[in-house]
Formats: C-alpha cells, sequence, structure tokens
C-alpha cells in the first residue's frame, strides 16, 4: 500500500519537533516532505541572543542538521517557499512554481517580527530579532557602527540591547509604555531591572513614541539609517535599529487557501484547522484566542498534534499557562500568572530595596493567582506549580512569600541561587555535576526540559534536592522560552495518565493484575517500565488487598529479595526491634548469625536498630531462619521503624510511657506496604528525644494525653512535622495515626513521601478527613487493620521451600 | 565451535524474571522476557558493575539495580544518552530447556 503524504510548510522548532514526536510514535507512516524559506536546518532560536552576545555560534545551536532529514527519509527543501495551497487538489505550489501532493498538511509557518509602520522602516540598518539573517545583520553592524537603538522594551528587546551591548556598541532602548516589560513586571519591579541594566550601561528612553527613521547624511552606497526622531520631536543617533516591538503570526499563507484565521491560524484542541486535513502548530496558531510564543507550549502542541498524525487520536492540547524569565546574565526575574490586580486580588509583597529584592504574590479566593519576583527567583518554579495547580493556599499563607525551602536542602553548598554561583560549583551533590556541566549541556545539545538534563547530565536524577536549581539554570539558561513542565505529569514515558487517574480507574473498573490494567488504560509499551511497573503494583495491591496479586517482578530488587542491595551486589539484613527494644536472646543470636555468615560489618542505624552488612544473596533465605526474628523492612516502601525515648517507665521528666506507644505502633502498622518508606517517632515529653518533629508521624507525649504531627521529613529536605492534633489515649493514637496513614496510602502518588503529598493536598484536606468526619476516621482505620490482617512475613516465606526461595538460588553451568 | 550447554528448565526463570548462572568465575545473568524469549547478558551493568540479574525486565530491556541505567537484552547496549555495553551470550530453548554458549 501507498504510503500517506505528509507536507509541511516551515521549518523550525515546533513543526520539527511535531516530526520527531510523529517518528517516535509511528515511523513509517507517512512519505514527509518539509519546506524551509531559511537555508538552515532545524535550530533553536531560543539559543539567537546567546549568539549576538557572542557566546554561541550558529554550529552550537542546530537542533536538527541536514543529515538529520537524510537519515528518517523526510525530503527537505530548503530556501523555498510555499506560496499556495490547493486545497481541492491537495497540492502545495512553490515559488519556482512546483506542486507537491500531500494528505495532510502541517502550517508550521511561525511568525515575523512586527514592523512599525514609520517611514524609514525600509532603510538598510533596519532589522527585527526573529532569525540567524537578523544576527548577523546586527553582529556585522557592531563591528562598524556605534550607535544602536532597539525599539521595544520587551523580553527579546532587552536581550538585542543586552547582547549589542556586549558587541561593543552603545546602545539605547526606546519603550512606548510608562516601564519595562510592562506586561511581565509591575512598575516596582521594572524600576529594579532598569536600574540594574543602566548599571549594565544600557540607556533607556521611556513614553517615547516612534515617528520617523531618518537616512545619515553621507552619500553614495545604500541609504542606511542614521536617527530616530520621537513624537516629540526629539532626535537621537541611530546606526543600527532593531524592532523588538512584537511578532505577527505568519497566516497569510493559510488565509489566502481560505482557512479561517484570527490574529494566527485558528486551531482547535487537536491542533486542527477548518479544514481537518490541515493542522498547523507553533507561533503561526491561534488556539483559543491565544497565540503563543514561548518554546513549552508549542512543544506541547507538537506532542498533540503528532499523537493525531500517528492515528492515535487520544491528545488534546487545552493551552498553557507560562511564565517569564529574562536570558540577562546576572539578572534574576520570574514572573507569571495574572497581577494587574484588581477588587477581588489580594497583594503579599516583600520588597528591599537596597538589596535589589523585590517580591509580590497576587492571591484571589484563597489562591495564588500571579506572582513576580525580582533579585531572589529561587521559590520561582514552585509558586508556579501552585498557580497552575490553582490548590487553596489558606493553611500556608503566613509563611508562602518566604518559599518552599524556608528550611533548606542539603549537598549543594547551601546554595538557594543558581545566577550567584560560578560554573565549578557542585550543583547535583549525588552525582557530583557542576554548574557549567549543565549549562553546556543545555546549550550544546539542546535540551529545554528538566527530563533532558537529568538524562543527559544525571544532574537531579537521584535525590531530586537540586530540582529546583536545575529548573532555575534551565531558566536562566533558555530565558523567556522556557517554561516548566506541565502541571498534570503523565505517570511516565508508557502513558498519558497521571498518578491520579490511573488509581481512579483501578478502584472503579475493580482491575486486579498489571496487565489488565495497562490493556484497559492502553499503554504504549508492552510491559511498562521500571518507573510505572512499580506504582502499579503498589496501586493494585493497596487498593484491593488480598484480592489483588503482588507481582514480584514489579518490584525493585530490594522488596524481591527483602534485602538492601549494597553497591558490590551484597545485601544488608535490618531485623524488626519492636520500638527500639532488644533483648539478651535477640542480640546473642544476632552475634551467632554475624559470625556463621561472616558478616563484615555490623551497624546501629539511625532507627534504633542493628543492620548486617555484607551478606551474599544466597546466604540470606539462612541468615533469616538463624535470625528468627521478623523481618524489619528496612528495604521496602513500608514502615520502617518507630523510634522512641525511653519514657516514663524510667526517665525522670517522661510524662507518657512512649516505649510502649512507639511498640504498640509498629505492631499494628509494621506490614503495610506504602507509597514511599515510612517513618514514625514516639516521645514521652516535650523534650522530644525521639526527634518526632521530623517524622512522617511523630507522637509526642504531654501530661494531659498525646500531641500527634504528621509529615516531618528528616532527609533530602528538612521539613518540620506539623501539628495535627491532641489526643487522650493510646487507642486514639493508633485510630488518627493509622486513619492518616491510611489516607496516605489511598491518595498519595508513588514515591511521594506524606510531605509532598500533604504539601499538594494542604493539612486541612487531612483534618478535614481524619479529625472532622469521625465516621470516615474509623473507616480508613478499619481499612488499614484489614489490608494488613493476616499478611505473612517476607523472610518467614522464603525460609521455606518453594518458588519464593527460588529467587536467591544460582544456577550452574 | 562451543558447545550448548543445558541451564534450566525454561519454568525455572520467572516470565519479565532473571536468574543468576555461574560457570567457573564468569557470573551471567539470564533473563525471560514477557512474550518467553530468553537471553543472556554478563552479569555486569557497564556503568558500575552492578549485578544486572537484580535488574527489572521490561520490554527487551533490563532496568539495572543500582542507578537505572537501561541495557539492551538482545545487543547488552546501554540506552541513550548513557554509553557502554556488556558483552552477550548465545542462548536458546530447546522442548522447554534452556541452553546456553559459553
Amino acid at each position: 500500500m501507498q504510503k500517506m503524504k505528509l507536507v509541511m510548510v516551515g521549518n523550525g522548532m515546533a513543526g520539527v519537533r511535531t516530526l520527531e514526536e510523529l517518528l517516535k510514535l509511528a515511523p513509517g507512516l507517512y512519505d514527509i516532505t518539509v519546506f524551509g524559506a531559511e537555508p538552515h536546518g532545524n535550530y533553536n532560536r531560543i539559543m539567537l541572543s546567546p549568539v549576538l552576545a557572542g557566546e554561541q555560534t550558529i554550529q552550537d545551536i542546530m537542533l536538527n542538521d541536514v543529515d538529520w532529514y537524510k537519515e528518517n527519509g523526510i525530503t527537505l527543501h530548503l530556501n523555498r517557499k510555499v506560496v499556495k495551497i490547493d486545497r481541492r487538489a491537495r497540492k502545495v505550489y512553490s515559488e519556482d512554481g512546483t506542486a507537491t501532493d500531500y494528505d495532510r498538511l502541517i502550517l508550521a509557518t511561525g511568525s515575523t517580527p512586527f514592523i512599525l509602520p514609520v517611514p524609514g522602516n525600509d532603510l538598510a540598518g533596519v532589522v527585527g530579532f526573529r532569525d540567524i539573517h537578523d544576527v548577523d545583520a546586527m553582529i556585522a553592524a557592531s563591528g562598524h557602527y556605534r550607535h544602536a537603538v532597539v525599539i521595544g522594551g520587551g523580553l527579546l528587546g532587552l536581550e538585542a540591547a543586552n547582547g549589542l551591548k556586549l558587541r561593543g556598541m552603545d546602545v539605547t532602548v526606546v519603550h512606548i509604555a510608562d516601564w519595562l516589560l510592562e506586561r511581565q513586571l509591575d512598575q516596582t519591579a521594572a524600576k529594579l531591572l532598569q536600574k540594574n541594566l543602566e548599571e549594565k550601561g544600557l540607556k533607556f528612553l521611556l513614553r517615547k513614541q516612534t515617528a520617523a527613521l531618518l537616512p545619515a547624511t553621507q552619500d553614495g552606497g545604500e541609504k542606511r539609517v542614521g536617527s530616530i526622531k520621537f513624537s516629540d520631536g526629539s532626535e537621537i543617533p541611530a546606526d543600527l535599529v532593531v524592532m523588538a516591538v512584537g511578532i505577527r503570526p505568519n497566516a497569510a499563507l493559510a488565509e489566502s487557501a481560505g482557512i479561517h484565521c484570527n490574529r494566527g491560524i485558528v486551531v482547535n484542541d487537536t491542533m486542527q484547522t477548518y479544514d481537518p486535513r490541515i493542522y498547523a502548530i507553533g507561533e503561526c496558531v491561534s488556539h483559543r484566542g491565544i497565540a503563543y510564543g514561548l518554546v513549552a507550549p508549542l512543544f506541547e502542541m507538537a506532542k498533540v498534534c503528532a499523537n493525531h498524525l500517528a492515528e492515535m487520536g487520544i491528545g488534546r492540547y487545552t493551552g498553557s499557562l507560562t511564565s517569564t524569565k529574562l536570558k540577562v546574565t546576572g539578572i534574576d526575574l520570574f514572573s507569571a500568572g495574572n497581577f494587574s490586580g484588581g477588587d477581588k486580588t489580594e497583594d503579599i509583597l516583600l520588597s528591599d530595596p537596597v538589596a535589589g529584592v523585590y517580591k509580590r504574590l497576587v492571591i484571589e479566593d484563597n489562591k495564588l493567582v500571579g506572582a513576580v519576583l525580582y533579585g531572589d527567583t529561587v521559590d520561582g518554579a514552585w509558586y508556579f506549580q501552585l498557580l497552575r495547580e490553582g490548590r487553596d493556599i489558606s493553611d500556608i499563607r503566613d509563611h508562602l512569600m518566604f518559599g518552599q525551602s524556608r528550611v533548606g536542602d542539603v549537598g549543594h553548598q547551601g546554595q538557594h541561587k543558581a545566577a550567584a554561583m560560578s560554573d565549578d560549583m557542585e550543583v547535583c551533590g549525588c552525582n557530583g555535576v557542576c554548574k557549567g556541566t549543565i549549562v553546556k549541556a543545555i546549550k550544546e545539545k539542546g535540551l529545554f526540559t528538566l527530563d533532558d538534563v537529568k538524562k543527559h547530565t544525571k544532574a537531579a536524577s537521584s535525590c531530586g534536592s537540586c530540582t529546583g536549581l536545575v529548573e532555575q539554570i534551565l531558566t536562566s539558561t533558555l530565558g523567556g522560552d522556557y517554561s516548566p513542565a506541565p502541571a498534570v505529569k503523565p505517570m511516565c514515558g508508557c502513558t498519558d495518565h497521571t498518578h491520579e487517574e490511573v488509581r481512579a480507574v483501578i478502584r472503579k473498573q475493580k482491575l486486579l493484575s498489571i496487565p489488565e490494567t495497562m490493556r484497559f488504560l492502553e499503554w504504549r509499551t508492552p510491559d511498562g517500565c521500571a518507573s510505572c511497573r512499580p506504582a502499579l503494583n503498589y496501586y493494585l495491591i493497596s487498593t484491593w488487598p488480598h484480592e489483588a496479586k503482588n507481582d514480584p517482578q514489579s518490584r525493585f530488587i530490594n522488596e524481591r529479595a527483602h534485602a538492601n542491595i549494597q553497591k558490590d551486589g551484597t545485601y544488608s539484613v535490618v531485623p524488626r526491634m519492636w520500638g527500639g527494644v532488644t533483648t539478651a536472646a535477640d542480640l546473642r543470636r544476632i552475634a551467632d548469625v554475624a559470625d556463621k555468615y561472616q558478616v563484615p560489618m555490623i551497624r546501629v542505624t539511625g532507627g534504633q536498630r542493628i543492620d548486617l552488612f555484607g551478606i551474599r544473596k544466597e546466604d540470606l533465605p539462612g541468615v533469616w531462619a538463624d535470625l528468627d526474628m521478623p523481618s524489619g523492612h528496612a528495604y521496602g516502601k513500608a514502615l520502617r521503624t518507630v523510634k522512641t525515648c525511653v519514657g516514663s517507665e524510667f526517665c525522670r521528666f517522661g510524662t507518657q510511657n512512649s516505649t510502649q506507644m512507639g511498640i504498640d505502633l509498629e505492631q499494628a502498622f509494621y506490614k503495610m506496604w506504602a507509597p514511599h518508606k515510612v517513618k514514625l517517632a514516639v516521645s514521652g515529653c516535650p523534650r522530644n528525644c525521639a526527634e518526632a518533629a521530623i517524622k512522617d508521624v511523630g507522637v509526642i507525649g504531654v501530661d494531659s494525653g498525646w500531641e500527634i504531627y504528621v509529615g516531618g521529613n528528616g532527609g533530602i529536605k528538612t521539613e518540620v512535622a506539623e501539628f495535627l492534633v491532641k489526643v487522650k489515649t493510646a487507642e486514639e493514637v493508633l485510630e488518627y495515626s493509622g486513619a492518616f496513614l491510611q489516607l496516605y496510602r489511598e491518595e498519595a502518588r508513588y514515591l511521594d513521601r506524606t510531605v509532598h503529598w500533604l504539601q499538594r493536598v494542604g493539612l486541612d484536606y487531612v483534618r478535614k478527613r481524619v479529625l472532622d468526619d469521625e465516621a470516615g476516621r474509623k473507616a480508613l482505620y478499619a481499612r488499614l487493620m484489614y489490608a494488613v490482617q493476616g499478611e505473612p512475613d517476607p523472610w518467614r516465606e522464603c525460609t521455606t521451600e518453594g518458588e519464593a526461595r527460588r529467587e536467591f538460588e544460582v544456577l550452574e553451568a | 565451535m562451543t558447545e550448548w550447554i543445558e541451564i534450566c528448565a525454561l519454568e525455572e526463570i520467572p516470565r519479565q524474571g532473571t536468574r543468576k548462572v555461574k560457570s567457573g568465575d564468569a557470573h551471567i545473568a539470564l533473563f525471560r522476557t514477557q512474550e518467553d524469549e530468553i537471553f543472556a547478558l554478563a552479569d555486569r551493568c557497564p556503568h558500575k558493575g552492578g549485578p544486572l540479574s537484580e535488574g527489572m525486565v521490561c520490554g527487551k530491556h533490563v532496568t539495572c539495580a543500582l542507578h537505572s541505567w537501561n541495557i539492551g537484552l538482545a545487543d547488552g547496549k546501554a540506552a541513550a544518552p548513557d554509553v557502554g555495553e556488556t558483552p552477550t551470550y548465545p542462548v536458546k530453548v530447546d522442548a522447554g530447556v534452556v541452553f546456553i554458549q559459553l
């Protein structure tokens, strides 16, 4: 059968990304032909500013060179403009009159800079800032001339001005509005920005309207611009004029073919124009009345368009919220959402002009709707996330302004501001990745997303604590064109469904196995990946305890071998010690095991237990049999320890028997699987020797009862647990903690610690479910008790002969 | 010509699972995919030497348990952008019995 013909008009980032996505989904479905008006392959338009500033060359910013098209069997016509579409005959005509047939057509014609309709706008030396050609003209001018004028104080204009200044020109920015970046910033922030840019040597003329561009007086040769005249009659010299007053979608071709346009080619949520055979994508489109100029939304469109072209038909583009970041070295600026104010909005403001910091958060109906940050943008990504999720912020309102990391991350030299870091400073403390390495990879490999950076540099791919820093580096390197990944993240590359959707379907359809779930939700891969399979396995067994069958092959090795794998392939074994209490007999058995299996290292853990290191996998069942103690689950997404202080039994300050409370909690919950590891602690008095304030559930005994705290974390980022409730009896401690943990088990995403889940849903929600709703609380607790009842001890199962034992046996050849 | 050595019954390797095989000093990881295809690789991840037999089998690759590199079962090659390769061994299944060439 003959392949369908796909023709694309335009050879820019959005269009080529669509082809890349399409080739991934359905290679060989189409014969593809691409028309490009420029003489180059697909290059990274975002990086034109660094090219202008002299930090990069065109070769550096090439994303798909001509060979790429060849390798993928794509016919590429460079320097060839398409001038006509015949929709009835399904042909496009190029300038030279040649016709090309299509079955499907993609219009990716991009946009052109808006050129002010003033006299002299056609003089030599008047350029836009859009493509390689413009940049070449600007660089050439900087070598011969002195005075540059940039018309337009928007993102692109300021970046152009910065680049020309670095090229040694005398640069003036002319802007019609009262302040710079008036669409992205409020006046106060814009003034700070202007001051900083003036310190870098840029000049500004605000509230100036251009009246005419006048030619230079010298005679001979082509007529070149010499000065610029304003409507108030004033005049300044200008040997180079850069128009950066906006872009205009290139819709003329579509319009001439009778396709509905309205300031851009109008498309629906599947990126189709009014002619369903014709798709449009990128800066030339108008989607729900909005034209996007940033890269992230364009790539989202590309995904949807490719999905439809691949005949899968499940993607929908529903628009993007975008944020803004200026790509000028040494300037930290972030803005997102709506900050123009209004009757219903409230402002939270922090202003420290001497330190050059200004932050404004705009709130409406208890939700964050806008943010402007200047000088300290570390929390930009976090605010942007709150904004997109539309989460109720009333419970964090009092410290919202101070950002997400009030307490601080570890592992990257205490740094919070990527801009302040030098290239040789370490960003990712797990994988030893420096800032310079990340910047280089972003520039040279053309990376756009956090996932790209993770894959190529390994930064932020282990513990994730430097994710914020890496996102900052991405934004400051890619500038205004970058915006973080979409809020609704699919579970992994195997599906478009989110964690929440998958959980809901498993419950509603009563799915009981992984293959069944994958079939029902049309997984893209035949049997998933190492990231979705463990998640699915957890969702199944936590939703349908005793009904869904656990799949050992979909568990990480530690949960398959019931021990922790070490770098040399040996394992460590931690037996349970209820509440940190042990006996002489247990200690003697541990010592005997250590002798018998020649255990190289015995350590006391931070969770009041004993860890035996360096055990060979084949020996594990023997070790467990000899220990004859319950599994400590130190290897699992499960209840780890319940740390306790000695409490009222011995301590002269103790008010409650914390040790017994800890033992009771541990024995009640120790067989539960969870989205991530869970740690508990019980202290017998407010001195809190068991460090309950940094546990998932921390219980503190006071004279009149027990206080329960939730969502603490002592790891990657220290988080202090929040007060949930005070109760009187030990039974209530069990019921309230159990109900909280069950809610977490039922609703958190796999690999969420309690704190991550809490930050998303808010403590108020948990209060409503666990405190206010008594019947709901009791039901939650009952479901947890049902889930753990009759669960076998995993170690005991493996010490007896049978299939479970096979995991530990080595075959001989 | 090296000979085929009998290792085990196909059923002794779980679907989407692995087994460790030892032959003298050689450590080999045996894999069985969802579709019952069998593959054998040296039991060393090209990254930091992690035992591939402890990884998770998805499609036709194994995800190493130590740092999540993806290694192709058929060619032993790390998935891009990681670079590295681990030796492969010829395997066959005959009447439900797994054979390997060393």
